[in-house]
């Protein structure tokens, strides 16, 4: 489970920006978008190891988000090439992306607010039978994949903490709640690899914690890649087999989370001398009233 | 150490507070109630801190007290006046301001045209105001021409407090300011928000980073299913083994 006991894939991989991976999922080349006179990204090499849990960070507006829209078929990049388990996608539409196994979440979560947990998550399970107008209107054809799908819904819902909003209209789900069903929703879909952008922002610390556990799950367990955009370092260097930071578009470092930490280019664009030790101070009312 | 029953002492004798919420019951639609008789007190200069999990109740609370949740029973008061759903334009007018925590800026307008809706209902302190804001905010007066949709998630939360001070407000409610930000800005945010305080505005604020929520605030309210919890102060809470426990989780390593 830890990474002290499972061999690492990545030995021998040098900490640069662009380094080739022995066996990359997703391989990036010369991928650039720009907004106006804006260049939101511009990566010119990057590879993602299969199998692993790949951090991304970088300062706000670096493009983590843009990155992610582009690699999933949301938005088009001005130039550039992707392959992911060694298909091209680019100018693939986002609905085959993720039918070909390649599933994000959004930081500004995205569920069906009319619509209860459960169907949200039912909604979500791909090549459904009764999707199709004859089957349709023969329950037996697909019933017994229905009572599946739900099964496997309950079973995600359960671990998400959200078992008792099922049956819920999702619009009266809290901000921290969307943010659980929305990974949830994600992983009915049965991804090779999953794209989770900020997921734990507006969970509760506690339940980050077993989130985390469920994330390496995803990867120990199941051998799923997971990438994910987070701004909480604790988190970052928890379950990060890899880090890449953006910044301004571009890749600027790469490196184990020890190495990403100690690296001045990260430190500089991103951490803030503050991270270290030094927490935030604030003159307390009582001291300011003293004084 | 810490209070578990919802009201408490007030912790500053012989102050009253300048805002005070009261068993407030409120819900999103008449049968489901979210808040089940919460107490809060917010004393002149102080910053107080809302945790809690998710579900709990927190960004409800604040909603209820500005007027966008309909509070079925209980009362808030503001400096002794009852403003219990009072809708939220007059609240602002009476000095408090609301940051919400998603959708939380005019995507289409630019960030000045943002900062202007903020200032609505009284034009006429702009130039003082724009200047205040763009000192706490320096971003807001490099890019005033972008489009606030094509910020990014942290730039958003920028002009969305930014808005929100153009009113010159004396209470200040936020929705997790922080979420959604890199940590150097974070800390940032958490620095301007003490300064913010410090310039005599006193803050309500709902964290889910809540250490540093606790290492900031001068006292704190655990919300869990639309009750309180514990209530105390930063530091009390910050070691009290049951709200590390339940709330706070042991990842952060302890400092």
């Amino acid at each position: 489970m830890s990474p002290e006991t499972r061999p690492d894939p990545l030995e021998g991989v040098a900490a640069e920006p662009g380094v080739a991976k022995p066996d990359p999922v997703l391989t990036v080349s010369n991928v650039r978008r720009s907004f106006g006179g804006i260049t939101a990204v511009n990566v010119d090499h990057l590879e993602i190891q299969r199998g692993l849990i790949t951090g991304l960070i970088g300062p706000n507006g670096a493009g983590k988000t843009t990155l992610f829209n582009l690699l999933t078929g949301f938005d088009t990049p001005d130039t550039g090439t992707w392959t992911f388990a060694g298909e091209d996608l680019a100018g693939v539409p986002a609905h085959l992306v993720a039918r070909k196994g390649m599933v994000r979440t959004f930081q500004l979560t995205k569920a069906l607010a009319r619509m209860t947990v459960m169907e949200n998550m039912q909604l979500a399970a791909v090549g459904q039978t009764g999707e199709r107008l004859f089957p349709a209107l023969l329950p037996t054809l697909w019933r017994g994949q229905e009572a599946e799908i739900t099964a496997r819904a309950d079973e995600l819902l359960t671990r998400f903490k959200l078992d008792h909003m099922r049956d819920e209209f999702s619009g009266t789900l809290s901000g921290g709640q969307k943010k659980l069903l929305e990974m949830a929703r994600a992983l009915m879909v049965e991804p090779s690899m999953v794209m989770l952008d900020e997921p734990m922002a507006g969970v509760n610390p506690a339940l980050t914690q077993s989130l985390l556990g469920h994330v390496k799950g995803l990867r120990d367990n199941e051998g799923r890649t997971v990438v994910f955009v987070e701004h909480d370092m604790d988190v970052v260097f928890d379950i990060s087999d890899w880090v890449v930071c953006l910044a301004q578009g571009e890749v600027i470092a790469e490196g184990r989370p020890s190495e990403i930490g100690a690296n001045p280019d990260v430190i500089d664009a991103y951490l803030g001398s503050s991270h270290a030790e030094a927490p935030v101070q604030r003159r307390k009312r009582h001291e300011r009233r003293a004084s | 150490m810490t209070e578990t029953s919802g009201h408490t002492e007030s912790p500053y004798p012989g102050e009253e507070p300048i805002l005070a919420a009261s068993s407030v019951v409120a819900g999103y639609t008449p049968d489901v109630d979210i808040l089940n008789g919460c107490n809060l007190t917010l004393f002149e200069d102080e910053l107080v801190g809302i945790i809690g999990p998710n579900g709990a109740g927190k960004s409800t609370l604040i909603k209820a007290m500005f007027g966008l949740v309909p509070i079925k029973d209980g009362t808030v008061s503001l400096r002794g006046d009852d403003i219990t759903n009072l809708p939220g334009h007059s609240l602002v007018s009476k000095g408090v301001s609301y940051v919400p925590q998603v959708r939380n800026v005019f995507a289409a307008l630019t960030i000045i045209e943002n900062l202007e809706m903020g200032l609505y209902l009284k034009p006429e302190i702009w130039e003082e105001r724009y200047a205040f804001v763009t000192d706490l905010f320096p971003l807001l007066k490099d890019r005033a021409k972008q489009r606030a949709g094509s910020l990014s998630g942290g730039e958003r939360q920028m002009v969305a407090m930014g808005r929100a001070l153009m009113m010159d407000p004396t209470v200040l409610f936020l929705d997790e300011p922080s979420a959604g930000l890199s940590p150097a800005n974070q800390d940032d945010v958490f620095k301007r928000i003490a300064e913010i305080n410090e310039a005599g505005i006193s803050i309500v604020m709902v964290e889910q980073n809540a250490r540093t929520c606790l290492q900031i605030c001068d006292r704190a309210y655990v919300l869990d299913q639309g009750r309180n919890a514990y209530t105390g102060t930063g530091e009390q809470l910050l070691n009290d083994p049951k709200v590390i426990e339940l709330y706070l989780g042991t990842l952060a390593k302890a400092l």
